[in-house]
């Protein structure tokens, strides 16, 4: 243990001022033959191991067929050469293990947790590269799949905070890639057919377009063992192409759908934030003081704790591969529509108008570095910023100057990073409920 | 007095050396458990105070959940919000909770942190203040939680109109965050007295999880807790369930385009169960046969299989306070009724009740919890949770290390029984959320 705790050590002693350039933890990296990109960070406190594959197969793939991400993602775990859904799960649940998967705008993902005992672990290695590479998606599963995601769709219809979130990618992601989420829609999903899936998979699940994050209790070269039997099948295949960019200096408006409801939700924002974006640790700790932190955040002091009006209110970048969205939400109820959408058009042009003072850059910042070791606790956590650091392609030491960059930004770089990059004008503002 | 936990054999395998955890009860009662966990320099700080809403009386529905918003709104010494500033500023990131049977307060941070955290919480134990404007906007606030967790969600007012169904004079029957009508007419005295009441060192217990000593924990605790007084606490009225005596139905209507099944069986806890303890563990390896994974049985049979729901499950919690539901509850496949997902839930129930279950599934759910128990290792925060619900519902905090081994010894022999035993059809509350008519003429 002693060296990740040493290591973390050092991490706070950077945020109480003491300068050093130290790593949070170790990450060793290496590519696979078939072009995996493997990251793996080597600790034995625990007798677990984490593996999680991402790859660039989220719904910004689908092409015209919405839903097919979401859909093939779906149906790895339904069947691989001879084994059935069952021989699958059965593989995993009789070791313990946890085996997980799922699919967003960017990412998808296979993971699975494992105890680090061999024999456990040769157990389910197999089956996880097999259910990962080899999917043979038998068609009654297909059907049953499929069913399913209808289903789910129907139900978004009626959910408030769906619709209100679906309407919201509509219009600010109007023709791009984001628009249509990895639900998918009615009428593509019906048209999808097992020859499709199967070139999806072939296209965008292969070596080339993969990343594999790897903690816990294995040697370097039991490691990398490990990850040679996981990507085993996969063929190299080519990186998935870029994201386009979305239209930036959209007209803004405010879109309003009836929903019978006591509560209504409000959604504004406009799509701002690559993950390797230069404005982002300005725009980060901006926000951070904004909207970002909770109880702390100028939203929530105000909206909520000045004047009671909602429960939640906040603000949030969600830097993607292309330009994820800038959003601010809240609910309140209907007769409050009006003061509560007031206040945070007016909060969010001050704040662009004057930055923050600081004061309040002092304390966000204190307690975003203050609270960096929390962000690396627990082998779960770790790999969560593995893939992510792999899967955008970020720098190996991109934690260990995560602190230094927050401390660099100056009231002056975010109030320059907003007024900038972030347009109320431009902005759509979704509001979901009984109109007044 | 300190207790030391001795590693059964078979942990011995799987834990570190140094998972150590111990426990210390000051002269005012408060009670300290310290689990050390050194793999980073980061601790858990929980303060758990046994008071929730199954402690309370009609009318005053919510008071326990109020009381905890109002817990951030400023003491004789710190402004409202001035408990979150100093949080903030020292890296931590904080919240609270409250439950049927507890409320509780955290921290995670640095652990050289943990003395401000400790000052912090002692203050509000017995230094609050109620203000009339902040409690106005507080209440205000509830309403909107309440309207966002449960009025515009029909599958969470469907739950709680099927406590309500299922429970006419035990206190489970009541919602946490209260009724709304209750919230509307709480007075701040309610919450005033309702903190004079239960906010004392010997109705609470201070969990700490993570990179500290045990010692200083303790003397920490001690330095700052120790002048509290404490209080007169009254054990609350057991307010026992009557009997059922038959089944009882609910439909609810709501904005859904799917039906939705909620079925509950009145089922024992572990707290105060007269018989044999194998019959509360054999009822939770029984939910994981059923519903422990993708190959278990609702998985199997009812996703797959015969396809008639799109998603399904079941439910047990052996560690409540009071006596609770064994839950099956699951969304219909397309043009399927509900009424078709009770018979093939009823024919599972059947199906454990004839036949015993085969050596393979009983082997797979253990294996899958003895698993699952190191894995929550990793993370702090879960360790203190658990700890924290095991004993503020009466328990002792080693069952969260012991609970494998009961599970180890449960056979298949012990499920049929159980079986046999609980799923009574007189004990059974069935809800069913249907979709509006409206809504599905649009």
């Amino acid at each position: 243990m002693k060296n990740r705790v040493q290591k973390l050590m050092l991490a706070i002693a950077l945020w109480l001022g003491v300068m050093s350039s130290v790593a949070a933890f170790n990450v060793e990296t290496w590519k696979t033959s078939n072009g995996v990109n493997v990251l793996f960070v080597e600790t034995h406190d625990l007798p677990i191991v984490d593996v999680r594959f991402t790859f660039k197969a989220g719904s910004s793939r689908d092409g015209k067929q919405y839903g097919i991400s979401r859909l093939v993602n779906a149906l790895l775990v339904e069947g691989t050469g001879d084994s059935t859904a069952e021989d699958i799960a059965l593989t995993f649940e009789s070791a313990g293990a946890q085996m997980s998967h799922n699919s967003l705008r960017d990412m998808a993902w296979t993971s699975l947790r494992s105890l680090s005992d061999p024999k456990m672990l040769a157990k389910t290695a197999d089956m996880f590269a097999r259910v990962t590479a080899l999917p043979s998606f038998p068609k009654d599963a297909i059907e049953r799949d499929r069913q399913s995601m209808l289903i789910g769709l129907a139900n978004r219809t009626q959910q408030i905070s769906k619709v209100t979130e679906d309407a919201f990618f509509n219009h600010v992601y109007s023709d791009h890639a984001y628009q249509v989420g990895s639900h998918g829609t009615e009428t593509t999903l019906k048209d999808i057919t097992q020859d499709d899936l199967k070139q999806f998979h072939s296209t965008y699940y292969v070596g080339n377009n993969a990343n594999l994050a790897l903690v816990g209790d294995l040697t370097l070269t039991q490691a990398r063992q490990y990850a040679d039997q996981l990507t085993q099948f996969l063929k190299p295949g080519r990186g998935a192409p870029v994201v386009a960019k979305p239209k930036l200096d959209m007209q803004g408006k405010t879109i309003r759908v009836p929903f019978k409801t006591t509560q209504s939700h409000i959604i504004q924002g406009m799509p701002v934030l690559t993950r390797k974006d230069p404005d982002y640790f300005a725009l980060y700790v901006g926000n951070h003081i904004l909207g970002g932190s909770g109880f702390s955040s100028r939203l929530m002091q105000e909206i909520r704790e000045n004047r009671g009006l909602v429960y939640s209110v906040y603000s949030f970048f969600a830097p993607m591969e292309s330009h994820g969205p800038f959003e601010m939400a809240l609910q309140t109820s209907n007769k409050q529509v009006e003061e509560a959408s007031q206040l945070l058009q007016q909060m969010l042009e001050e704040f662009i108008q004057k930055g923050p003072t600081d004061e309040e850059l002092e304390h966000a910042q204190k307690n975003i570095t203050g609270s960096f070791p929390l962000k690396i606790d627990s082998n779960k956590k770790i790999v969560d910023y593995l893939s992510l650091m792999g899967f955008y392609d970020l720098p190996l030491d991109y934690l260990d100057k995560f602190n230094s960059n927050v401390l660099a930004v100056s009231n002056e770089d975010i109030k320059d990073a907003f007024q900038r990059r972030v347009k109320p004008e431009q902005m759509i503002r979704i509001i979901v409920g009984e109109s007044s | 007095m300190i207790k030391k936990f001795l590693l059964g054999l078979a942990w011995l395998l799987v834990l570190p050396v140094d998972a150590a955890t111990v426990e210390k009860t000051l002269d005012n009662g408060l009670k300290i458990i310290v689990r050390e966990d050194h793999r980073a320099p980061v601790v858990v700080s929980q303060v758990w105070y046994r008071i929730g809403s199954s402690y309370e009386n009609d009318g005053i529905t919510g008071v326990s959940h109020v009381l905890e918003h109002m817990m951030f709104k400023g003491t004789k010494s710190l402004k409202p919000g001035e408990f979150s500033e100093i949080i903030a500023a020292n890296g931590g990131r904080e919240n609270a909770f409250t439950s049927k049977h507890y409320t509780a307060y955290f921290q995670r941070i640095a652990s050289d942190r943990l003395e401000i955290c400790l000052k912090l919480e002692a203050d509000r134990m017995r230094n609050v203040i109620f203000l009339a404007e902040e409690f106005r906007k507080e209440v205000a606030v509830v309403r909107e939680e309440r309207r966002s967790r449960v009025d515009n969600r029909p599958k969470s007012r469907l739950f709680e109109q099927f406590y309500a169904t299922a429970f006419l004079t035990s206190p489970q029957r009541i919602p946490t965050i209260g009724w709304m009508d209750d919230l509307e007419n709480l007075q701040m005295q309610d919450a005033a007295d309702w903190y004079k009441l239960w906010y004392a060192p010997n109705n609470a217990t201070l969990v700490i999880v993570g990179d500290v000593d045990s010692e200083q924990v303790f003397e920490l605790a001690e330095k700052y807790f120790g002048a509290i007084k404490p209080s007169l606490i009254e054990r609350p009225k057991p307010r026992a369930e009557i009997e059922q005596q038959g089944e009882r139905r609910i439909s609810l209507y709501g904005q859904t385009s799917s039906p939705y099944l909620l079925m509950g069986y009145k089922t024992p806890v572990l707290r105060d169960f007269k018989g044999d303890v194998k019959d509360i563990y054999a009822l939770d390896v029984l939910s994981g046969i059923l519903d422990g994974g993708n190959s278990a049985r609702v998985a199997r049979k009812m996703l797959r299989g015969e396809e008639i729901a799109v998603e399904a499950g079941t439910s047990y919690d052996a560690f409540n306070r009071l006596p609770g539901l064994f839950l099956f509850a699951g969304t219909p496949n397309k043009d399927i009724d509900p009424s078709v997902l009770e018979k093939a839930f009823k024919d599972e129930i059947k199906d454990l009740q004839e036949n015993l279950v085969n050596n393979q599934e009983l082997e797979r759910v253990k294996a899958q919890v003895i698993a699952a128990k190191v894995f929550d290792q990793d993370s702090m925060y879960n360790m203190a949770m658990q700890i924290g619900m095991l004993d503020s519902v009466g328990h002792d905090w080693s069952l969260v290390d012991k609970y494998v081994d009961y599970i180890r010894g449960i056979t298949a022999e012990d499920i049929m029984r159980v079986a046999n035993k609980f799923f009574d059809n007189n004990q059974l509350t069935v809800a069913t959320l249907w979709p509006e008519k409206e809504v599905q003429e649009k």
